[in-house]
């Protein structure tokens, strides 16, 4: 019997012995510097971005950076707590409120790219027809036609909710959806619900193949949808990785991985277009509406 | 949906390639449940062999408060560490929260109830005779408690992987104190939620194929060690 349990607490502590100690976790050591801690969006994570810049600038600078993916209000919480060093979101009314607050420092530029109206086959709302984002946002309450809403706080959903008020409707009733969920998860439900919904264009473009729904409305110069890098108070928060986050800003910011950025394509088109420097947006912004 | 059945031949195809990613993922997830059911079962025996064999003030009371955690969503006590965790919070100095660390926290405060609810109940069917004959025989304290722990090592057992597969394959507590860290935070269910966020459901349903595998495996080794067969004798 005593075998028994011998065996057993034998068993339990295999795993541990076969596993790297917890010791090795890298916020923990003493190299934490080494690591920066983002605070971001779902569309800059799922859309296969962050994934395909990272690796250079750890390369090029040794940082590793720990991605922690959630909706813009979210992410903006995080930083202002002092939970994250960075955050790159796209919620402008908010970020100014980020700043206000002295949560965090400047808002830098990085890129861009545009929300668009995605829905069924059938376009029940007539969107096609429509030739200003408040017209569609109207017919789509005109003919109650489904619609699925982020409700979740996240910047596509602060957007959302500024075009109904635009368009002076009342987004609520059988209609209206609050998902409360990830952009590709509202995909995934307007898809399976012929439902419209707003999203952006980089996420789509990732989903596109995946899902039965298509672009019903674009093009208006209200639907961009510009993304800022911003780092946390180092007054508010005097041991936050300052040093890193700048780096991280800077980096993005630099020739080279807006470059990067401009390069990134799903299916031969662009997702992202780089804004960290004006001049350079008059050239490029040409080439990214379809 | 048409493309369901191929996203279960993806699944097998992604298990036997041995794909890298996936191998980081699992490690992650039974590096940071192994070492959270490490930590809380001593703790948590302790506690129940107290609620089952001394009388003291609160005992009912603290019984029906375990039983009661049992039914605490992991997302609530994912979001209480997290308040805690952060950097306001009351352990804020420790800079814990998206850590392996806070993801074992969690992963304890969920296991730790379940062992002492199941734990109590096991040690409750334990003949108190055993306690008394083994003192009277001359055993120390310490040997008496390891005998009668032994007396009902089967209900322990069943604690343990109960224990064990929930927090194995809990979400929302990890979620929230991990972050979802690629190669850090980012264990087998978390995985899950984002790739069927992601809408590639080939991954996860490869995810939770491994899951139950090594749940299977798991629990079949523990069987085995436990040496019953399940039969009563």
């Amino acid at each position: 019997m005593f075998r028994t349990t011998g065996r057993f607490l034998l068993l339990l502590a295999l795993p541990l012995l076969m596993t790297p100690a917890i010791a090795e976790d890298p916020s923990k050591s003493n190299k934490k510097q080494a690591v920066i801690k983002l605070a971001t969006t779902t569309s800059t994570d799922n859309s296969g971005l962050l994934d395909y810049l990272l690796p250079s600038f750890k390369k090029q600078t040794g940082y590793e950076v720990h991605v922690i993916a959630v909706g813009t209000g979210k992410a903006l919480r995080i930083g202002c707590d002092g939970d994250a060093d960075v955050v790159l979101v796209h919620a402008p009314k908010a970020e100014k409120a980020f700043v206000e607050k002295a949560c965090g420092e400047k808002r830098n530029a990085v890129m861009y790219n545009d929300f668009v109206v995605v829905g069924p086959d059938s376009d029940p709302a007539g969107l096609e027809s429509a030739t200003t984002v408040n017209d569609a946002m109207k017919n789509i309450v005109k003919t109650q036609s489904l619609f699925v809403s982020r409700g979740d706080d996240s910047g596509t959903h602060k957007k959302e909710l500024s075009l109904w008020k635009a368009a002076g409707a009342e987004a609520a009733g059988k209609w209206y959806r609050e998902a409360g969920q990830g952009m590709g998860k509202v995909l995934q439900m307007a898809g399976e619900m012929d439902a419209y919904t707003l999203t952006d264009r980089g996420t789509w473009l990732a989903y596109k193949a995946k899902s039965p729904l298509k672009i019903r409305f674009e093009g208006d110069r209200v639907l961009q949808n510009p993304y800022s890098i911003i780092a946390v108070s180092k007054e508010k928060y005097t041991d936050i990785n300052y040093v890193g986050a700048m780096a991280l800003i800077n980096w993005i910011r630099a020739e080279q991985a807006q470059d990067l950025i401009a390069e990134f394509k799903i299916e031969n088109t662009r997702l992202f277009t780089p804004s960290a420097h004006p001049a350079r947006k008059n050239a490029l912004r040409t080439s990214v509406k379809k | 949906m048409s493309n369901s059945s191929s996203a279960i031949t993806d699944a097998f195809s992604l298990l036997v390639s041995g794909d890298a990613e996936l191998w980081n993922i699992i490690g992650i997830s039974f590096q940071v449940s192994t070492t959270a059911i490490a930590l809380s079962i001593i703790p948590a025996l302790v506690v129940a062999f107290l609620l089952a064999y001394i009388k003291f003030p609160g005992r009912r009371f603290l019984v029906s408060f375990f039983s009661t955690l049992l039914s605490v969503p992991a997302v609530v006590v994912g979001l209480t560490l997290y308040l805690v965790l952060s950097r306001h919070g009351l352990l804020g100095e420790w800079r814990l929260l998206f850590t392996q660390t806070a993801m074992v926290l969690g992963q304890m405060a969920l296991s730790f109830p379940i062992l002492v609810a199941m734990g109590h109940a096991a040690l409750q069917s334990s003949d108190k005779r055993a306690w008394e004959t083994a003192r009277t025989l001359g055993a120390g304290v310490f040997k008496t408690i390891y005998i009668v722990l032994r007396e009902v090592r089967f209900g322990l057992f069943a604690a343990l992987l109960a224990a064990y597969g929930r927090i194995l394959a809990e979400v929302g507590a990890s979620m929230m104190l991990g972050g979802n860290i690629l190669h850090h935070t980012r264990n087998i269910p978390t995985a899950i939620a984002l790739e069927t966020s992601k809408g590639d459901f080939a991954q996860g349903i490869a995810l939770g194929m491994v899951l139950l595998m090594l749940a299977f495996t798991l629990n079949y080794l523990l069987h085995y060690f436990q040496g019953k067969e399940g039969l009563v004798e």
